[in-house]
């Protein structure tokens, strides 16, 4: 179109963009010298000019290994997370127009355990479907018996919540189920270390399979922004403002599915990033989703980089689970969230 | 001819609630549409955007079925203001008017001066210029309405289609906004209660009724103390206090007991 463009401060916005990347790098780096064995910051860097760029900088062989193979991918992995489970959480909020809306809650994350579990211990679908495609069909199928659930009981957006709630107490019975009579001792040990969320196991191979999916999945939910905008008053003001909502439900919910599923197969279940982070980032930058998308992915990316550290720093000598350090913080931002959307008119 | 619809029906719960509706909305003019509670009025008015999908019969645009148009195209041509829409989520007033530009723009598209000069003519319109950054969660009942209204117009329609605009409006706001309404020159449809401003603003009146339409025409061959009683159960006096301006007065009886 020839008309003039308004807006888009293209300095401002690529000052944001810097800030941000500075703001994670840093948040990186804090997670890669930090830990059982400190690491000086410039031998940090050796390390990873190394491992980067394939330097040849004077560095011990165990911190080479300990910083690029073991922290950095974790590191990574972490702020991938992060960003995937806030976009998700952003996108629910916005379809279900519930402000408690996100993967966790709704079930998606316990639904996927219950598949990863099934492919882990009675090796359904055998070694071609893997962890993480067991973790998926677990998530499409919550989503879709949650959402069976609520269409059925009047689909309310309260009902959606309740439907959540009822889906992931079925599943998390059947996961509770399966390890308590199927597994070895040994199995179910690292089964509920996992349900619980875990870096530890990360390694660059992971990160090469769930990188991609966020980078699609953000760009997929960024192609929708102005759709998401349009479901502030609901459905019928989103279709009537030209929005096909049918279409754009399903696929922001395929897509909600693949990021959230993707990173329970990797690292486990990991609650209350979705629920919170959003509404962090819309407290710094509104509600428009052209800008919350981007931020969720900043914000989460940073929170879980920094979650990460706390797990392995908050108890010497002994790594919380993440999901544990998640909901101590999570769960008082819950509350707080709760309370206020009931004060709402 | 722009909107029309022909034996339009559509059910839901096992019951018909639109009951083969014909009617067509001349270019340009106000149609409004009465009757009582549950006739049926929101769910033709929902057809009529094609919200819903007709049971049977069909919807027209300047002669093209609507449901063949592009949901887009249908939404730059055609806005909706709902009877009562809410929102949970944190936005402003021109937040609100601005997602009338949606159908205007592209994923990726920029905010443009057109959009921008489309949602300014709108607030300007309803009268709340002022109100441009005030919070949508400490505006009043009848300004949300009037910011939806100015929503509506962001996504410069040729048919307007409203339900019950005045609801929440004081009586200022009430003739303001139906003023505005005739004085856009659009092809409106107006869900109305209150039958003496339908006579006022209307040039023609649709009359629901168990989701059927049981008279249609100009104010004064529909809005008869005969109709009235029929429709609402509501015993009226029509007076004329100079020609072609009507009053309708609801008689009612008081009971003896009142005023003691
Ligand atoms: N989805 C639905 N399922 C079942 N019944 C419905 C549905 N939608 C509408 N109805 C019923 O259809 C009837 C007409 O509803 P509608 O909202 O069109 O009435 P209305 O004329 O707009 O009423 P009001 O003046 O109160 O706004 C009502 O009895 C309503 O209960
Ligand atoms: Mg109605």
């Amino acid at each position: 179109m020839s008309h003039a463009v308004l807006k888009p401060n293209w300095p401002a916005r690529f000052a944001l963009v810097l800030a941000s990347l500075v703001a994670l790098t840093l948040a990186v780096t804090v997670a890669v010298t930090v830990g059982e064995m400190a690491i000086p910051l410039p031998v940090a860097f050796r390390a990873l000019g190394n491992g980067l760029f394939g330097l040849d900088l004077p560095v011990s062989a165990i911190q080479q290994g300990v910083i690029f193979d073991y922290r950095l991918s974790r590191a990574l992995m972490a702020a991938l997370c992060g960003g995937a489970l806030a976009l998700s959480g952003a996108i629910l909020q916005a379809l279900l127009r519930n402000p408690l809306a996100e993967p966790y809650i709704l079930g998606i994350s316990a639904g996927a355990s219950t598949g990863a579990v099934c492919v882990l211990i009675l090796g359904a679908g055998g070694a071609t479907l893997g962890l993480s495609g067991g973790a998926f069909l677990g998530s499409i199928a919550t989503l879709a018996i949650v959402a069976l659930l609520a269409s059925g009981t009047g689909g309310g957006s309260d009902r959606v919540i309740l439907a959540g709630v009822a889906g992931s107490q079925l599943f998390n019975a059947v996961t509770a189920t399966i390890v308590t009579t199927l597994a070895s001792a040994e199995q179910a040990r690292g089964v509920m270390f996992w349900l619980l969320g875990n870096f530890g196991g990360v390694r660059w191979p992971d990160l090469w399979v769930a990188a991609p999916v966020a980078l699609i999945g953000f760009l997929v939910c960024m192609m929708h922004a102005k759709a998401l905008d349009a479901f502030a008053f609901g459905t019928d003001a989103a279709a009537s403002l030209g929005v096909a909502v049918t279409r754009v439900r399903l696929v922001l919910l395929a897509t909600t599915a693949l990021l959230t599923a993707t990173m329970v197969a990797i690292v486990g279940t990991v609650g209350f990033v979705g629920l919170v982070i959003p509404h962090a980032a819309r407290f710094l930058v509104g509600s428009g989703h052209a800008r919350l998308l981007p931020a969720c992915l900043v914000v989460g990316a940073i929170f879980m980089v920094l979650a990460d550290v706390l797990s392995r720093i908050l108890v010497p000598q002994q790594i919380l689970p993440i999901g544990i350090v998640t909901a101590l913080f999570g769960a008082p931002a819950f509350a707080i969230i709760l309370y206020r959307a009931r004060r709402a008119p | 001819m722009t909107l029309a619809t022909h034996e339009v029906r559509w059910s839901a719960g096992g019951q018909m609630i639109v009951d083969g509706v014909t009617l067509t909305v001349e270019p340009n003019r106000v149609l409004g549409l009465i009757g009582p509670n549950g006739s049926g009025k929101s769910s033709l008015l929902r057809l009529l955007c094609r919200l819903r999908k007709v049971a049977s019969g069909v919807v027209t645009l300047d002669a093209r079925d609507i449901a063949d148009l592009p949901r887009r195209e249908l939404a730059r041509r055609l806005a909706f203001v709902e009877q009562q829409a809410a929102t949970e989520v944190q936005l402003s007033v021109c937040d609100v008017v601005r997602l009338g530009r949606t159908p205007h723009r592209g994923a990726f598209a920029s905010w443009t001066e057109v959009d921008e000069h489309a949602v300014d003519i709108a607030l300007k319109r309803v009268g709340l210029a002022a109100r441009h950054d005030q919070p949508w969660h400490t505006l009043s009942g009848g300004e949300r309405q009037r910011v939806h209204i100015a929503r509506a117009l962001a996504q410069e329609p040729r048919e307007l289609i409203l339900d019950e605009p005045t609801n929440h409006l004081d009586i200022q706001h009430q003739l303001a906004i139906l003023t505005l309404v005739r004085r856009l020159g659009l092809t409106c449809v107006v869900a109305l209660h209150d039958l003496n401003l339908a006579s006022l603003f209307c040039d023609r009146v649709g009359v629901l009724a168990g989701g059927r339409l049981v008279a249609f025409g100009t104010p004064q061959e529909v809005l008869t103390p005969c109709l009235i009683a029929e429709v609402f159960g509501v015993e009226v006096v029509i007076r004329e206090s100079t020609p072609g301006r009507r009053h309708i007065e609801y008689v009612v009886e008081h009971e003896a007991g009142d005023h003691a």
